[in-house]
């Protein structure tokens, strides 16, 4: 009986997550679009409700009621699970995402190697649905970002280390706690390890295949890359996948790098704001950076992306990894 | 039936059916699916024993690293691979060879639980600490030295497959980096004024 009000729990936690979650999304699209608009000096989606803000839903019923189309010699079984092994690991990653002290489906001790391991997997559904569909300019895509991502897998795994090193925990709960001092935003792990918060923040771009980095779907080279031949509901699964996969990395640097749900000053009107809205505002402004690089900076060349990512992030994490074990070593301040 | 129990035959079922399908499947690509599909089933038998860290691991490394790349290879293998199995079952006496040598060892292994009880008790996780941490422990203290000669065969093999595929080829042009971010604008403009009609 407790086990099965047990599992009932995660049932009725995750459901809210997800739906809170997914409706956030809605609205992280529609800004990131309006963002894109305002620095071209466009109005953006302005049509659907007010000020557009209907404007995500009513693209998803588009796409739920179109036809799925699954080309001639594409594989069939593969071509359809892509998108839904996309979807589906990218918002399994959310279950151990702390948005409150101890609010997360799941308070796994080690969280991070989870987060790490499901982003890792993110890959898989690019590389399936290029190569199911039989098609050059998928399989191409889904070419370069597999290589893409494990590049940029490495020095995000080097960054977190330096994390782990100062939190002493791979629980993502301890690590915000360990960020809860008495300086407030000053306490938080950005002021210290900052190089490591900018390479995190680029690897995280190109993690997530956002511009400057988003060679899969290069559109002047590839078309829409690894989406070309996708329609309908498989199109909008890998398009939801895509954006959770950014909100879970602006979760990740605000659960690493800015203090989760802590608030920024330890005083009386900022206390008493609840966690969980700080973390959202953290999010959002993540997302918004996101947005803004998306909006001005132009696209990289891919040899250029490959060497930032081996010939200058590898050596910098890898130095800093030492740097800081050494540092903190010196200091006598080893989590124990 | 525990919840647990449940679990540990749905992942094992899971695990072998994949790896029969593994060898089984007509479509390489396939077989490599059904590869990573047993990784993770193996990563949920190690959570299951309570290995976490192991599991996040092999997850992360195989999964996430070497599978993506050994898929990467066979999609863009050019080779007829009905072709390739056509001399499949000469392989069969080696296979069943292998085969049976893992089974044998795999029963001395947990058949020295009855034997030998003391000899293949494991060293018990200490109780306040998460096995994460129970390995941080004794693998940079214990067992400092086997660690790094495993991260040393690992660079060694990682020079030698550079070394291997490695080769200069002198006309093709590069990019000098630092040079290139070393332009200034004095160096890089010139302005020129262009008389009409005379070009410049």
């Amino acid at each position: 009986m407790d086990l099965l009000i047990a599992l009932l729990l995660i049932v009725v936690k995750s459901l809210a997550l997800l739906v809170v979650g997914l409706v956030l999304i809605a609205y992280y699209i529609l800004l990131d679009r309006k963002v894109w608009a305002a620095v071209q000096l466009r109005r953006g989606p302005n049509v659907v409700g007010p000020w557009g803000v209907l404007q995500s839903f009513a693209d998803m019923f588009k796409f739920l009621f179109k036809e799925p189309i699954i080309p001639d010699g594409a594989n069939k079984g593969v071509f359809l699970i892509a998108p839904f092994l996309t979807a589906t690991l990218a918002l399994a990653a959310w279950a151990v995402i702390p948005v409150n002290d101890g609010w997360a489906v799941a308070n796994l001790n080690v969280g991070i190697l989870y987060i790490f391991a499901i982003s890792s997997l993110g890959v898989y559904g690019i590389i399936m649905g290029g190569w199911a569909s039989n098609s050059k300019y998928p399989f191409l895509a889904a070419l370069r970002s597999a290589a893409q991502m494990v590049s940029y897998e490495v020095s995000i795994g080097f960054v977190i280390i330096t994390v782990l090193l100062c939190a002493g925990s791979l629980n993502l709960n301890d690590i915000v706690r360990a960020q809860d001092t008495r300086w407030g935003l000053l306490g938080w792990y950005w002021l210290p390890l900052f190089p490591m918060f900018v390479i995190f923040f680029v690897s995280a771009l190109a993690e997530t295949n956002r511009p400057p980095f988003d060679l899969v779907e290069a559109e002047s080279e590839l078309v829409a890359g690894f989406m070309v031949e996708y329609s309908a509901s498989q199109y909008l699964l890998f398009m939801l996948g895509e954006y959770v996969a950014i909100v879970t990395m602006c979760s990740l640097i605000t659960v690493l790098f800015f203090g989760g749900w802590l608030p920024p000053v330890n005083v009386a009107p900022f206390t008493l704001v609840p966690g969980v809205v700080w973390f959202v505002l953290k999010v959002t402004w993540f997302f918004f950076l996101f947005a803004m690089v998306k909006a001005f900076v132009p696209r990289y060349r891919y040899d250029q992306l490959m060497r930032l990512g081996w010939k200058v992030f590898l050596p910098l994490s890898l130095t800093a990894v030492v740097v800081v074990a050494g540092v903190l070593e010196f200091l006598g301040k080893v989590a124990q | 039936m525990t919840l647990a129990t449940f679990f540990f035959y749905l992942f094992s079922i899971a695990m072998i059916a994949s790896a029969v399908m593994v060898i089984s499947a007509r479509n390489p690509v396939h077989s490599v699916l059904f590869l990573i599909l047993a990784f993770f089933n193996a990563a949920g038998l190690f959570l299951l024993t309570g290995a976490e860290f192991l599991a996040m691991i092999l997850v992360v490394v195989y999964v996430g690293a070497v599978a993506v790349l050994f898929l990467f290879v066979v999609m863009m293998l050019d080779v007829d691979f009905t072709q390739l199995k056509q001399g499949f079952l000469q392989y069969l006496p080696v296979g069943a060879l292998v085969g049976l040598i893992v089974l044998v060892e795999l029963v001395a292994v947990v058949g020295a639980w009855t034997v030998a009880p003391e000899a293949a008790l494991a060293t018990p996780t200490p109780g306040h600490l998460s096995n994460t941490a129970a390995l941080g422990m004794v693998l940079y203290t214990q067992y400092v030295y086997l660690f790094e000669a495993a991260g040393f065969v690992l660079l060694v093999a990682m020079i030698g497959a550079i070394v291997l595929t490695l080769h200069h080829r002198p006309n093709v042009r590069r990019q000098n980096i630092a040079a290139q971010n070393a332009r200034t604008r004095a160096s890089a403009i010139e302005n020129k004024k262009v008389p009409s009609r005379a070009g410049v």
